[in-house]
């Protein structure tokens, strides 16, 4: 029961890991491979940052967010922007660059060796629930952040102007661009608004986990995994889709610790096997 | 006026290039009577990496498959091996070729999962495969789990007698694989297969409108190099001794130096990997020791290339100067009225 209730709450994490993925390839079609080395980029600037200001890792944010964003629009206006087109490979090819780039830049400045951040006891605090059940408090803030962030996400594409613009390049890039809609801005401010909630997402791995450069691609895969069983195209499928990854890791992890990665995986490809559109699926 | 109109493949320099590499395949073959071990441990590892590009090249550059996953197979074919010579008793290089088979069998079912996803989704859940692989690999104590284990004595000697003898052994079954793996590609690129993918690569819809069954072209490519992918990765392990789940199955060793040498060399050109694969050794040899420096400058490097000449340097030579080293395009040419 316990464990079952740590699994969805890990599963807020994951949606988490997975909102910024899923959006840019809404409304660009680019998978971005960096994607998790630029959720671990941001634990260490949160590091840094908390470290050298004193400040608590959920207040160094305020630093985080806005630097990860100005970086992802950089990235996206000078870089990512000329890879996109029909072909997928360069954008793949060159997102792969960059994560390769990355993970060996933060060898080279951090050293392999695993880091925390320290949360001053956020990390071990818990309340207890009836029948014996006692739950963190830090999952269940990463579970209500990673639902607010999403409603936030849901209410600027259907409620606002920017999020029209969105839709409309989604749906038609040509069309949208002949409506006067600068299409090279807004991509940069898709990948800023990415690596902002990347930033959130990076700062809680690092409270929650040790994290070292190298573990990047193992958190796109599970973003990935998250979209997919999801449904592609929908936010809310996708906080579904890691809870369900993150009650099949933690069941996992019950039965052997070396299952839990595992039993993630498997329960994915299952579900690609015998529900390939994912649960709650939109786009075509 | 009647022309006459000759329809030709091979050119100038392409039956120069021809003379070259029957010259450099008898240097290559009698490689063993001159050179020394170092040297023929190198060989090896430069036919592993050409011929593992040239397959990755087969499916992204000619059949719109990008895997980044390709590395599930390298590992199947290393521990197949292990476990064929350990637990079965068949000879070392005999397991060589059925591991490639075994890695072929695996490679039915996940193409039957896996062919679900599109594009960069499906890149991405090949990666998730060869994750399953790497995980599960590590879980089996009779293979050492996650630590690995090396080939036992009685099988090294099994190959051969003596060192020499098994050093050369080993090198010529490399020198057989790469030929053999280069031979295969071209032929299929010739044929009305390799149209076929070409077709898929380019459009989807329009290939499958003038008849092309898309499904059974990919899968049938998929499981090829997924088999001579599992060949080399025993032929890796057999040479290294030993295996590990991170080593065979790394995504790092298998998959990004494979697209690095691919993506400078030349996407969708049967040049670009034997030209990459020159490069990368070359890069390595000088600056391998900086460590995560030198890693940082080939992604760097493989993010401007693909920006600014995505075609690679054998795109480049084939559109500046024409240069083509396997004759695979077809050329019209008007005969001179006598």
């Amino acid at each position: 029961m316990g464990t079952i209730l740590d699994g969805i709450l890990l599963g807020g994490l994951y949606a988490l890991f997975a909102a910024g993925l899923s959006l840019i390839f809404g409304v660009m079609r680019l998978v971005n491979i960096a994607h998790g080395d630029l959720i671990i980029l941001s634990a260490y600037i949160a590091l840094v940052v908390s470290g050298g200001l004193g400040l608590h890792p959920l207040v160094s944010l305020v630093i985080v967010v806005p630097l990860m964003a100005s970086l992802g629009y950089a990235l996206q206006r000078s870089i990512l922007n000329r890879t996109l087109g029909k072909d997928i490979l360069p954008p793949l090819l060159v997102t792969f660059g960059l994560s390769v780039f990355l993970q060996n830049a933060l060898l080279q400045i951090f050293s392999g060796d695993s880091r925390l951040l320290h949360a001053g006891g956020l990390e071990t605090l818990h309340v207890d629930l009836p029948a014996g059940v006692a739950v963190g408090v830090l999952p269940c803030l990463m579970f209500m952040v990673a639902v607010a962030v999403i409603s936030g996400l849901q209410l600027l594409l259907y409620r606002t102007g920017l999020g029209r613009a969105f839709r409309s390049v989604s749906d038609d890039q040509e069309a949208a661009q002949l409506m006067g809609i600068n299409n090279a801005h807004l991509f940069g401010l898709a990948m800023a608004l990415s690596l902002s909630i990347v930033s959130i997402a990076g700062v809680f791995l690092g409270i929650r986990t040790n994290f070292d450069p190298s573990i990047g691609p193992t958190r796109l895969i599970f973003a990935f995994e998250a979209i997919i069983i999801g449904g592609l195209g929908d936010l809310w499928g996708t906080l579904v889709g890691g809870v369900i990854l993150g009650v099949a890791q933690t069941l996992g992890a019950k039965i052997n610790p070396g299952y839990q990665i595992l039993a993630g995986h498997i329960v994915f490809l299952a579900i690609l096997t015998f529900r390939p559109q994912g649960f709650f699926p939109k786009t075509r | 006026m009647t022309e006459n109109v000759r329809i030709e493949r091979s050119s100038r320099t392409s039956r120069i290039f021809a003379a070259a590499g029957l010259l450099i395949f008898v240097l290559l073959v009698t490689a063993p009577f001159y050179s020394g071990r170092s040297a023929l441990h190198l060989l090896v590892e430069i036919f592993s990496y050409l011929a593992l590009a040239s397959l990755w090249n087969l499916l992204a550059g000619y059949s719109g498959l990008v895997s980044i996953g390709q590395q599930a197979f390298v590992g199947l074919g290393g521990y197949s091996l292990f476990t064929l010579t350990m637990f079965a008793g068949v000879s070392p290089i005999l397991a060589i070729f059925l591991a490639g088979l075994i890695a072929a069998l695996f490679a039915m079912p996940t193409a039957w999962i896996i062919f679900r996803l599109k594009g960069a989704y499906f890149a991405i859940g090949t990666w998730v495969v060869a994750e399953v692989y790497r995980l599960t690999f590590a879980q089996v104590s009779i293979l050492g789990g996650g630590s690995g284990s090396s080939l036992p004595t009685q099988v090294i000697q099994s190959i051969a007698p003596t060192r020499a003898i098994r050093d050369n052994l080993i090198y010529w079954t490399g020198l057989f694989l790469i030929v053999a793996v280069l031979a295969t590609i071209y032929l299929i690129l010739r044929s009305r297969w390799g149209l076929a993918l070409a077709a898929i690569r380019d459009s989807e819809p329009a290939a499958e409108s003038v008849g092309v069954d898309n499904y059974r072209a990919k899968f049938l490519v998929y499981l090829l190099t997924a088999g001579a992918t599992g060949c080399v990765g025993a032929l890796i392990s057999l040479q290294e001794l030993r295996i590990s789940p991170d080593a065979a199955f790394s995504v790092n060793d298998w998959t990004a130096f494979i697209i690095f040498i691919v993506v400078i060399g030349g996407i969708g050109r049967m040049e670009g990997p034997l030209l990459g694969t020159i490069i990368f050794f070359l890069l390595r040899e000088f600056f391998a020791d900086w460590g995560p420096w030198y890693l940082m400058l080939l992604g760097l490097f493989a993010i401007v290339m693909m920006l600014a000449i995505p075609k690679g340097i054998a795109g480049l030579l084939a559109d500046r100067f024409d240069i083509q080293i396997f004759p695979l395009r077809r050329r019209v040419r008007l005969e001179e009225p006598k």
